[in-house]
């Protein structure tokens, strides 16, 4: 690879590369703070709401519960929104790049 | 017709030793160069590696430990299984794919992609080995309580050839079979961990005519605690003042304190678990490595979601008393409940149920102790000897070799650990693997893929901050002295638990990312011509299988 030493910084300077890096923290880092938020909130809840998440909704099923199912159900749907983005944009934007590096270095 | 479950039981577990012995044995003959021995050739599919990486991470804390705790704690059993299964977000959206785009073998790889290799490297290994011999030894411990229970046993001689026997099979798998032989190992061992627990959760929801309400309502009635349903009962709880009789404010914060500590550690560590990094280079591209994530989320949540029917399935049937009398740790709630669903103790289908998940819970522990054993000797190996000690000029034959001599080293080291550690408590080595990992791999691992100006001295620093934080902050805490569950009695009056939480996390992992900021920003190196290498390598895959070429 030292027969062509600029191109991975070219690469990382072109416009290319910028879409697919934004496209990635973009979709990856609100997610992440997301999911992290929603989780600690449920924590706090059934730390210091205990008379809220112990109210019963469906028989003997209180809200902690659906508190704790419904983060099983977000992190599903995450996972499947990440891979939709993934498969749609990111995979298509990063095999572009590889290839065009991929020949530069006589690969 | 009375039948033994503990000959059923041991025939079991024979077998399942035989097949997977002739599984590695068969894997190494596949292995085609050195190499293999640290990523099994690399060509494993996203599903096969989704399976092993379920079947490396769902331990017998997994297992044992959160359906015990459901079974007597009722609600925050469960907050176990939710803080498992969300930290793999961490791992699917920041870590998985720029990790295997990026390395080829160990968590250093990643780590020293752009920094003085010595150092950074001794860090990686000394915390990898840290983290996976702190989980191993719960492994351990745990392997030899379950022994001593199904087979009954109770002499501590006993008990230490168990140690023995599951530390002889781990480096048996992992000199072997390397990391081909480990992951079959752990696949065949994740289907039969799923099979068995929907096996008798589908038992347990038929008891109570699959109603989830009614099975709570029987768990709550059997508890005899009218709370049991409502988180507080083990975590966070509101302490009494005895003098007073009234809620001790401080003491009641703590306590809950203590409950986002470890929720922190939970939902931050799985990221930084290096046998868990190091799956993602068993699948050739960063597609395959998320798909791997999919499918270990998919096997990871359902069988977490099965956890309340087994805990509270446990509950509700065996009773809180019964298992206190067999185990005070409640670890073996989910062999009684299988005994129970079978019919009961002394009938053929209990005795036939038991020895089923009796051997299944063996081959849960001798999976995970493999992948630890293996991600062990690897960075020892390939972080240690080839980068810091041979600076490089090892061949991947010596390196290997290497290797396997670490494995045997591991593996002595913890049986002789476990059996000295037989009394300690097993879910607090599990958490203490996670508050380590989340404190000294996690930010150095993030910071690493993801900040520009990152540097030696701020690897370097965030992976020591981060361990010397953890492991200080746990040496004064609780859980070493001066609690009722203390490793040193409270009666010998050797008290320094001036650190008031069980859990690290809550101080230790801001300190990491903070001290990976701090050694950052106070030294003059740049690297950002290896930045661009990296980042481009990490998000796009270009020269994959060549990365760290150093």
């Amino acid at each position: 690879m030292s027969q062509n030493p600029g191109v991975w910084e070219e690469t990382q300077n072109s416009a290319e590369f910028s879409n697919l890096r934004k496209s990635f923290r973009g979709f990856a880092f609100p997610l992440t703070i997301g999911f992290l938020s929603w989780y600690f909130l449920y924590i706090l809840l059934t730390a210091f709401a205990r008379d809220f998440v112990s109210i019963k909704v469906i028989g003997n099923v209180n809200i902690a519960f659906i508190l704790g199912l419904l983060q099983f159900v977000t992190t599903f749907l995450i996972m499947w929104l990440y891979e939709r983005h993934s498969s749609k944009v990111l995979d298509k934007a990063s095999d572009e790049i590889r290839e065009v590096v991929d020949g530069r270095l006589g690969k | 017709m009375t039948i033994d479950h503990t000959t059923l039981s041991s025939s079991l577990f024979i077998a399942f030793v035989i097949v997977t012995l002739g599984v590695v044995f068969w894997a190494s003959r596949q292995n085609k160069q050195a190499t293999d021995f640290y990523n099994g050739g690399g060509g494993f599919s996203g599903f096969q590696n989704g399976l092993a990486i379920a079947g490396d991470y769902m331990s017998a804390a997994s297992f044992l430990g959160i359906a015990g705790t459901i079974a007597l704690f009722g609600y925050d059993g469960f907050l176990y299984s939710i803080g498992f299964l969300v930290a793999w977000l961490v791992a699917l959206l920041l870590i998985a794919e720029p990790l295997r785009n990026s390395g080829r073998f160990t968590m250093g790889d990643v780590l020293a992609f752009r920094m003085k290799q010595r150092p950074v490297r001794t860090a990686a290994a000394a915390s990898t080995v840290v983290v996976s011999v702190f989980y191993l030894l719960a492994q351990m411990v745990g392997a030899g309580a379950l022994v001593a229970l199904l087979l009954g046993f109770t002499d501590s001689t006993a008990k230490n050839w168990v140690i023995v026997g599951v530390g002889v099979l781990m480096i048996i798998y992992v000199t072997v079979g390397g990391m081909r032989g480990t992951t079959y190992v752990q696949i065949i061992k994740a289907f039969l961990l799923m099979t068995g627990a929907a096996l008798m959760t589908i038992m347990v929801l038929w008891q109570f005519n699959f109603n989830i309400s009614e099975l709570l309502g029987s768990a709550q009635a059997a508890s005899g605690n009218p709370d049991f349903l409502q988180p507080g009962q083990k975590f966070g709880k509101d302490i009494i003042d005895a003098a007073t009789g009234q809620i001790d404010q401080f003491a009641s914060l703590m306590s809950k304190l203590d409950l986002i500590s470890l929720a922190l550690a939970l939902v931050l560590g799985t990221a930084g678990l290096p046998h868990i990094l190091i799956r993602f280079y068993t699948v050739p591209t960063s597609k395959a490595a998320r798909k791997s994530v999919n499918w270990a989320i998919g096997n990871i949540g359902a069988f977490y979601l099965m956890t309340i029917a087994l805990g509270f399935g446990a509950a509700a049937l065996v009773g809180a008393d019964a298992i206190l009398a067999k185990d005070k740790a409640g670890n073996v709630a989910a062999p009684m409940l299988a005994e129970h669903l079978g019919g009961g103790a002394g009938s053929v289908g209990g005795a036939v149920m038991l020895a089923i998940i009796g051997a299944i819970a063996f081959a849960t522990i001798l999976a995970v102790v493999a992948g630890l054993t293996l991600a062990s000797s690897s960075s020892l190996a390939h972080d240690l000897y080839a980068n810091v000690i041979k600076k490089g000029t090892a061949t991947p034959e010596q390196e290997v070799r290497v290797a396997r001599i670490a494995a045997f080293i591991i593996g002595g080291f913890s049986i002789a650990l476990a059996i000295l550690a037989q009394g300690l408590n097993v879910a607090f080595l599990v958490a203490l693997a996670f508050a380590i990992a989340a404190s000294a791999n996690l930010p150095a691992v993030l910071m690493s893929l993801f900040w520009k100006e990152f540097n030696t001295r701020g690897a370097v620093w965030a992976i020591y901050g981060g361990l010397i934080a953890a492991v200080g902050l746990l040496a004064f805490s609780p859980v070493v002295s001066g609690g009722a569950t203390s490793l040193i009695p409270s009666d010998t009056g050797i008290i320094f638990n001036w650190f008031p939480l069980s859990n690290p996390g809550l101080i230790s992992i801001p300190f990491g990312f903070f001290m990976g900021w701090l050694g950052t920003k106070t030294s003059n190196e740049k690297n950002y011509a290896k930045y661009a290498e990296l980042e481009v390598r990490s998000l796009t895959g270009a020269d994959i299988g060549k990365a760290v070429s150093h």
